[in-house]
């Protein structure tokens, strides 16, 4: 099972390379169980989304 | 002056500010403007028939501030300390759990998020701010990143790591805390 601390670090590099299958699974598995890491990739997205419109 | 040179001209304070939090240097934005601007007098011609001249000059600026990274990071290969570790404790859980934001999309409408977003942009390391910045709002790929920073692949997914982190505590703070 990763930690919050590896699962932020996946969500963050899932948002710029193409992740293994088994770096997916670990994530999935995370996600379903964990509120904080479930709100950080939500708040992630909307980074994202966000930095684009600036400016 | 013509016309076309006073509206050019009056654009420098929006397209200083765009280049400065991009390039967190004034006078290496300053630079950048003063290219575009002198790059949009000679190249009149092909602005003729586009409708927005913000836009048009913005597009010059991009190609500016790419260039200005280019020869920032040829010249200064840097490091940012790492403030990872305060964020998690020694099991690797969150000290402080992302909390769910209500309604982000509502922030978008707002010039006043914007604001707030910009400010933390600015609390960023410099260069943490430039790879940042060149994915997420120029969209490039990692790998161009890479080149243009002259480092690692696996430094510059550090890199937009530590910028996102900062970004998310930092909007959570100041702005979806409030």
């Amino acid at each position: 099972m990763p930690t919050c601390k590896e699962v932020s670090r996946l969500v963050s590099q899932g948002l710029d390379r193409q992740l293994g299958f088994i770096e997916r699974l670990r994530l999935r598995v995370h996600l379903a169980i964990c509120d904080g890491c479930t709100n950080f990739k939500k708040q992630m997205e909307f980074l994202r989304k966000a930095v684009k419109q600036l400016g | 002056m013509s016309d076309f040179r006073t509206r050019v001209e009056g654009e420098r304070p929006y397209l200083l500010r765009y280049a400065a939090l991009q390039l967190r240097d004034r006078h290496t934005a300053e630079d950048a403007v003063q290219e575009t601007l002198l790059a949009a007098l000679a190249g009149e011609a092909a602005f003729a028939g586009r409708s927005n001249l913000r836009t048009w000059l913005t597009g010059i600026l991009k190609h500016k501030i790419v260039d200005a990274i280019r020869r920032a990071s040829r010249e200064a290969p840097a490091a940012d300390a790492d403030q990872m570790e305060e964020l998690f404790d020694e099991t690797g859980h969150w000290r402080e759990m992302p909390s769910a934001w209500a309604d982000p999309d509502a922030a978008l409408e707002q010039k006043e998020f914007f604001a707030k977003l910009e400010e933390c942009l600015s609390r960023l390391p410099a260069r943490t701010a430039q790879a940042f910045m060149l994915r997420e709002h120029l969209g490039f790929e990692t790998d161009e990143i890479c080149k243009e920073l002259g480092v690692t692949a696996t430094h510059c997914w550090v890199l937009l790591y530590r910028a996102r982190m900062a970004l998310r505590l930092c909007l959570e703070q100041n702005w979806f805390g409030r």
